[in-house]
């Protein structure tokens, strides 16, 4: 392994160092850039997670992508509070992929979805903070003759205190670097934390106000070309024939790149490459899907929600005869649309394919898999692609598990015919974005209650007719076909009701999809949370007291509701044409809650005055950071649930740009109260997604407290709204 | 060729009458600050200022601007922040980021106008898409801005 050779030459290093520097009398005798120069210049790597230079600087690895959601902060945070650097010292950077295939995957996943960077890397990064700790001390311990107990690190400093001797981690380094690593470390209390909970300014902010962050659309290479691609409309279909003739005439155009499902044109620059792209005529070959439609999408899940033999997903008490036996029914169809992520970056890729080997920039949640996909594109071995990660103009699960923008970009790179290897950085157009995503799934759902003549709910029947995301990229994740990664909400509903019932049937039409910011906890709370509010408001019960009624004591969702109905006074009465709404959803180990307060004009126009949400993680490491998670979903919620709607028509996508699937502006940007209440515990939750879950809901349900109109059906921009 | 002032620069570009100044500025001068993001004037991710109005780059021919002054992020601050992007830093603004340059131009261009805006002059002047959601913050910079 690589990782044996990095140690055995960090070995050498030293004893040179050592026989040429004279020891530690020079270290204490000398002021600190001679020090380091005495020492030698080089970082030294503290377990795989931490560079230490002889300057003090402290550079911490970071295997998660950043896409603006803090990570390349938050993450480095975890490891310097059990490092006991001065975190003013910290910065980071991201862990090679091409070490990562060298070092038997040192750094674990790189994977950047599911809310997971934190709660899934915080031990084995408080760990790897606190293992180097260890080390540096032991390192000054045997560099005095003392033993590492009775030394302590604090700021990087690392103190004797009975012989009163102090030195720095930047100076024991590279001793500490050449110690086997303690195998078990002992982490701190999280009552004694001293990072950890508190706002700490973001690394990667100052070069974002400034145009100098570099994402993967801003590559720029010597030598580098253009690309602009035109993919079949139609999912699946094929490229028939190209005539290019007009293209090849365009000025700075240098080749056609026909793919089998796509064209590319490539030119010195992009907008060259993408104005003779509109003058390929292509005929296609596009398949049998060319006559799917949304009104056939909807008659196929529609299909499916009427058929008896669907498989059962949960089953709790008789729900069957519950219903029979109910005072009052209720019965509601529910649906959602296809989405796209729309991510401000366009997606883009450049690949620089230098015979059987590939150097490939991209911004992508995943570089693993992006490694991958280039690999195969490329008919090679992982390790042939050298790889560049690049940060992201937004993520939201466009570049998580998908990468046909990789494979494209490889694709075409290897087409191009120039007398050198050169790269080639594949950039779609914004309408390419739009059509030629994997979208979030459309779904249908069915809610069926019972309830008695107190208004007590006794039963509760969902049928969900939805494609799966899972049949693409885990079939295997599909059992009895269920694709229970569809059913969050659902499967694991808090509420308690004696007879429940969840049946699914999965209907896949051909247009790709894939996970989008919240995945099924987009979706799913909306049809939950408003038929809940439909049978709260159908008995004249408050939605809050209601859902109390139902949530068991100490259930967290129970917690986060009442920390937002607090927060946004819910029992305090509203002005005159002001209501609002509540939703509760828990999601990827964190509890959250909506309340949303809003008017609704003669004229049937939504005025959003204010959205509380109120959420438990477990544990805060980087509170602003947190607040700003909260809003970010606030925002990515409120647009899809007023505005989100993906259409399809001759089996391609209808809408093309932001001016036909629009955005949320800040003209309409209601004031955001984010509460955190973390409860601690043994989970740790996540940021990202969970605070978007109740935000459909909570809106619906406000509309209706505003008009009596109850949405079943998103976008709300769909509905003429009427004031009561 | 065409001849473009940018921060303060005279630039000779040899290039189509119709390439608009956003690909000029991306893939001829290699200055990619300022962002691509939809291509119709619709999102704001490449706004500039031209003869001090906030312009979106995507959207106008660079053989038009001959004899003007542009100015994009790269040259909003030479030596020291400007006040917007010290607020922007002050109140955390960027997610992704990918947005902020152009968010940021056009803030910078509601203060030249009008130095104390409010909330309704925010959201007249500032049209541009974020997909973090950094809406709130972005007001409560401006605000800032407006105080320094």
């Amino acid at each position: 392994m690589n990782l044996n050779r990095v140690v055995t030459s960090r070995r050498h290093f030293l004893k040179t160092s050592a026989a040429v520097g004279g020891g530690l009398a020079i270290e204490f005798a000398l002021p600190m850039q001679a020090r380091g120069q005495a020492q030698g210049t080089a970082a030294q790597e503290v377990t795989a997670w931490i560079l230490i230079h002889p300057d003090e600087r402290v550079v911490v690895r970071v295997a998660r992508s950043e896409m603006g959601q803090g990570s390349f902060t938050g993450l480095p945070m975890l490891v310097a509070e059990e490092l006991q650097c001065d975190w003013k010292q910290v910065s980071a950077e991201y862990a090679s992929t091409t070490e990562q295939m060298k070092r038997n995957r040192v750094w674990g996943s790189m994977s950047t979805g599911g809310s997971s960077s934190i709660r899934t890397s915080h031990e084995i990064l408080r760990k790897a903070g606190a293992t180097a700790r260890q080390m540096l001390i032991t390192a000054a311990a045997q560099n005095w003759g003392v033993p590492a107990i009775e030394c302590v690190a604090l700021n990087g400093v690392i103190t004797h205190a009975a012989s009163k001797r102090s030195t720095t981690f930047g100076r024991v380094a590279d001793r500490a670097a050449t110690l086997e690593a303690p195998k078990d470390v002992k982490l701190k209390d999280p009552k004694d934390w001293q990072l950890i909970g508190t706002s700490q300014k973001r690394f990667d902010i100052p070069d974002k106000v400034t145009g100098k962050q570099v994402y993967g659309i801003d590559v720029t290479l010597p030598n580098m070309l253009h690309a602009s691609i035109l993919q079949c409309p139609v999912f699946d279909g094929k490229v028939k024939s190209v005539d290019s003739s007009a293209a090849e005439k365009m000025r700075g155009v240098k080749q056609i790149v026909r793919l089998d499902n796509a064209v590319a044109v490539v030119a010195d620059n992009w907008w060259r490459a993408n104005q003779a792209l509109k003058l390929l005529k292509v005929e296609w070959d596009e398949g049998a899907n060319a006559t799917v439609s949304s009104q056939s999408i909807m008659a196929l899940l529609s299909d499916g929600l009427n058929d008896t033999a669907i498989p059962n997903a949960k089953k709790v008490g008789d729900v069957s005869a519950a219903l029979a036996g109910a005072a009052q029914v209720m019965e509601a169809e529910y649906f959602t649309p296809y989405l796209n992520h729309a991510t401000m970056e366009p997606q883009n890729c450049t690949a620089w394919v230098k015979g059987d080997k590939v150097e490939v920039w991209a911004p992508t949640q995943n570089a693993e898999a992006a490694v991958a996909e280039a690999a195969k594109a490329l008919g090679v071995a992982p390790t042939q692609v050298e790889f560049h990660k690049m940060h992201l103009g937004g993520g939201f699960g466009r570049r998580g598990v998908l990468h046909d923008f990789v494979k494209l970009a490889v694709l075409v790179a290897k087409q191009v015919n120039t007398t050198t290897d050169v790269p080639v950085k594949l950039t779609w157009s914004r309408e390419e974005d739009i059509k030629q995503g994997a979208y979030r799934p459309v779904s249908l759902y069915r809610m069926k209650a019972g309830l008695d003549a107190a208004g007590n709910v006794t039963a509760w029947h969902s049928r969900i007719a939805a494609p799966s995301i899972m049949l693409t990229f885990q079939p295997d994740r599909v059992r009895n076909g269920i694709d229970t990664n569809a059913l969050g909400g659902f499967i694991d509903m808090p509420y308690t009701v004696a007879n429940t019932q969840v049946d699914y049937s999965l209907k896949q039409p051909h247009v790709p999809v894939t996970f989008w910011r919240a995945v099924a906890h987009s979706q799913n709370p909306f049809a939950r949370e408003c038929f809940l509010d439909e049978m709260a408001q159908s008995n004249g019960k408050d939605p809050v007291e209601f859902r109390r009624a139902l949530l068991k004591a100490g259930d967290k969702n129970l917690l986060v509701m009442e920390a937002a109905a607090k927060a946004a006074g819910w029992s305090v009465p509203l002005p005159v044409g002001v209501h609002r709404g509540i939703a509760v959803q828990d999601s990827y180990g964190s509890y959250a809650a909506a309340v949303i307060e809003l008017s609704v004009s003669d004229q049937g126009e939504i005025d959003l005055k204010r959205v509380v949400v109120a959420v438990d993680p477990g544990y805060v490491v980087n509170p602003d950071s947190a607040k700003a998670q909260i809003e970010s979903c606030v925002v990515y919620g409120l647009t899809a649930a007023l505005y989100g709607e993906i259409t399809i028509k001759e089996g391609r996508v209808e809408q093309s740009n932001f001016y036909d699937y629009p955005m949320l502006r800040i003209n309409k940007m209601p004031k955001v109260e984010a509460v955190l209440v973390p409860t601690g515990g043994s989970t740790w939750g996540g940021l990202g997604e969970p605070p978007l879950s109740p935000l459909a809901p909570a809106l619906c349900n406000a509309i209706f407290a505003a008009t009596g109109q109850r949405i079943r059906s998103l976008p709300i921009k769909n509905h003429n709204l009427k004031k009561v | 060729m065409v001849k473009l002032n940018i921060n303060g620069k005279v630039h000779q570009v040899d290039v189509e009458p119709d390439m608009p100044l956003l690909w000029v500025l991306r893939d001829i001068l290699k200055m990619t600050g300022t962002k691509y993001g939809c291509g119709v004037a619709q999102c704001g991710a490449c706004t500039v200022h031209v003869n001090g109005e906030a312009m979106r780059s995507c959207s106008v021919p660079a053989s038009v601007l001959e004899g003007k002054k542009i100015t994009t992020i790269e040259g909003l601050a030479a030596t020291k922040l400007h006040k917007v992007q010290q607020a922007w830093i002050d109140h955390e603004v960027p997610q992704c980021g990918y947005c902020q340059s152009g968010m940021i131009m056009a803030a910078v261009n509601l203060l030249e106008k009008k130095p104390k805006p409010t909330d309704a002059d925010i959201d007249a002047a500032m049209s541009n898409i974020c997909r973090c959601g950094t809406y709130v913050r972005v007001r409560a910079a401006i605000h800032a801005a407006a105080k320094a």
